[in-house]
């Protein structure tokens, strides 16, 4: 890489030092996007690939009892992680599937129960879209808000719930984690408030399966979604967890066929994918105190290295109650795409308007009621299991030059600088 | 997204970058675009009170890399021009030369804006009659 200067000295090209053990580029750290394929993962799935072929509804020959043996391992193992049964588990395309069957089965199943449903602003879109479409069909949905932290507010959610008449609240949906800001909700206490008022509680737990404790007992949880290549497991495959007990839980099927998966989701299972699935379910159970104790302390350390840094950086979500991996941070003063151009060798993730199609700023981020132009600022760090202490330091070094580097050229930086409140300039808005 | 080579080496080499004294009577301000909106470019220039002729101009933004390079060479284009001969730079010329895909062409809407805010405010400083519409910053 070249190293030359420009004509005002500004220098944002890499630099040609040897890079330092345990570095190789580019470095991924962008774990809640998707994870590399754990390679004891791959492992188990390729005998299915090849001799182990067969269809797990055929019943009547040893392909089909051997592919049939594997996804009940697979169930079996899945179940194991989430304190759920193997009959619980229902196989799934991934977790936005997932989403729909449940939110839009169980809306189905108690239409004459109720029509109200319960979900927050900061949810997948997987789910709010969904939510969307179901109040096209006559539905009521509230979105409830989110506390600057990013959680939401009990007490909100309890005077949401209607408890009577033909508009009873069936179903809330809030998510377990969050994918950009990496809050975790406090889950246990919203699935009792359910189980309080007999109202279903489905959670979107993509994000915090295998990564934090997730037991549907003690988190009072009657539907859960959980998808393969968020846990270091194949994509294409994910999981539904339904109730069985305490209560029974029905869902209305979305795809019809062969009546596979007790008929709540037909087509011929993905035997490689669910043995993948189960297989990082697995590892993740075994491995993930040591993992998550490992990935909170790179993450402190990758928070406080920048803190120390440099100033105006902000710190998206409440930090307690929070992903191991995931550190969302706002270099205010400095546009997320600007920064992503000068770290191209760094996979992550901005809020900014110019990473997204629409050129609107992270909705997620919006909702914590920050300015659009810290939303702008933002980075999401999604550490992972491959990710070492000399990639957070490289990181680290490359994000503190170029905002340094991108802050000699912002005005709003000099501004700020010179004492001016950005607040009381006349912006030309465009 | 990928980035056209002339956008990743305004990004990297950055020209004129840099502040103007803007209680200077021979320096006109361009501040266009609005922090929430992801995007503020300042754009200055030094006129040459006998030729009009713009001697300097230095910018700063704040924004993605297709607005830094956008005003960039919006920099290097008035340098040299008179007054009148740089409210001639289109958004288009912008896009042309740094082949900016459709969703970045605001970036280049946003340049030609600061050139035009720029010379504006210079106009007012200098009592010539004002012939752009685009408003000058403070």
């Amino acid at each position: 890489m070249s190293n030359e200067m420009s004509n005002n000295g500004m220098v944002i090209t890499q630099s040609a030092t040897p890079l330092p053990e345990g570095v190789h580029l580019p470095i991924y750290m962008d774990n809640h996007a998707t994870t590399p394929m754990d390679p004891r993962v791959l492992e188990a799935m390729l005998p299915y690939f090849g001799a182990k072929f067969g269809n797990a509804a055929s019943r009547n020959h040893a392909f089909g009892w051997e592919a049939e043996q594997a996804v009940e391992t697979a169930r079996e193992q899945i179940a194991k992680l989430i304190g759920a049964t193997a009959k619980e588990i229902i196989f799934t395309s991934g977790a936005t599937e997932s989403n729909n069957l449940a939110i839009k089965g169980i809306a189905e199943m108690y239409r004459e129960r109720g029509n109200h449903i319960i979900t927050q602003v900061t949810e997948h879109k997987a789910v709010l879209d969904t939510c969307k479409k179901l109040e096209k069909q006559g539905y009521r949905v509230t979105y409830l808000p989110v506390k600057a932290d990013g959680l939401i507010d009990l007490d909100e959610l309890r005077n949401a719930m209607v408890t009577e008449g033909p508009e009873k609240t069936i179903l809330v949906s809030i998510m377990y984690a969050n994918n950009e800001i990496g809050v975790v909700q406090p889950v246990a206490e919203i699935g009792k408030l359910c189980h309080e008022k007999g109202v279903l509680f489905h959670t979107d737990a993509v994000q915090a399966v295998g990564k934090i404790p997730v037991n549907v007992q003690t988190d009072n949880i009657d539907v859960l979604s959980l998808s393969g290549h968020k846990v270091y497991g194949p994509k294409g495959v994910g999981a539904l967890y339904v109730r069985r007990r305490n209560p029974r839980v029905q869902i209305s099927e979305q795809i019809n066929g062969g009546g596979h998966e007790r008929g709540m989701r037909s087509g011929t299972l993905n035997v490689p994918g669910i043995v993948g699935l189960g297989a990082a379910c697995e590892i993740a159970r075994n491995e993930m105190d040591a993992e998550a104790k490992r990935e909170t302390e790179l993450r402190d350390y990758l928070k406080h290295k920048l803190e120390s840094a440099l100033d105006y950086v902000h710190v998206n979500g409440n930090m307690e109650h929070h992903l191991p991996g995931n550190l969302n941070m706002s270099f205010v003063y400095v546009e997320g795409e600007s920064l992503l151009m000068g770290i191209n060798d760094v996979a992550v993730s901005s809020g900014s308007a110019c990473t997204s199609a629409t050129l609107e700023p992270s909705y997620v981020l919006k909702a914590l009621g920050l300015g659009d132009d810290v939303a702008h600022s933002s980075i999401r760090f999604g550490l992972g299991r491959f990710n070492t202490k000399a990639e957070v330091d490289y990181v680290a070094d490359k994000i503190i030059d170029v905002v340094k580097k991108l802050r000699e050229l912002s005005p709003l930086y000099e501004m700020v600088k010179e004492g001016i409140d950005l607040s009381t300039v006349e912006w030309a808005a465009h | 997204m990928a980035y056209s080579d002339k956008v990743v080496d305004h990004y990297n080499n950055p020209r004129n970058v840099g502040t103007l004294d803007k209680s200077s009577e021979e320096v006109g301000t361009g501040l266009v675009g609005a922090p929430e909106c992801g995007d503020v470019m300042r754009l200055q220039i030094r006129v040459n009170p006998e030729t009009q002729v713009i001697e300097d101009a230095k910018f700063k933004t704040f924004g993605c890399g297709s607005a830094i390079a956008s005003s960039s060479l919006a920099t290097e284009w008035v340098k040299g021009k008179t007054v009148s001969e740089a409210l001639e730079i289109k958004n288009t010329d912008i896009v042309k030369e740094l082949a900016l895909p459709p969703v970045k062409i605001h970036c280049s809407v946003l340049a030609e804006d600061a050139i035009r805010a720029a010379i504006g405010d210079w106009k007012k400083k200098n009592g010539v009659a004002e012939t752009a519409t685009v408003a000058a910053a403070q």
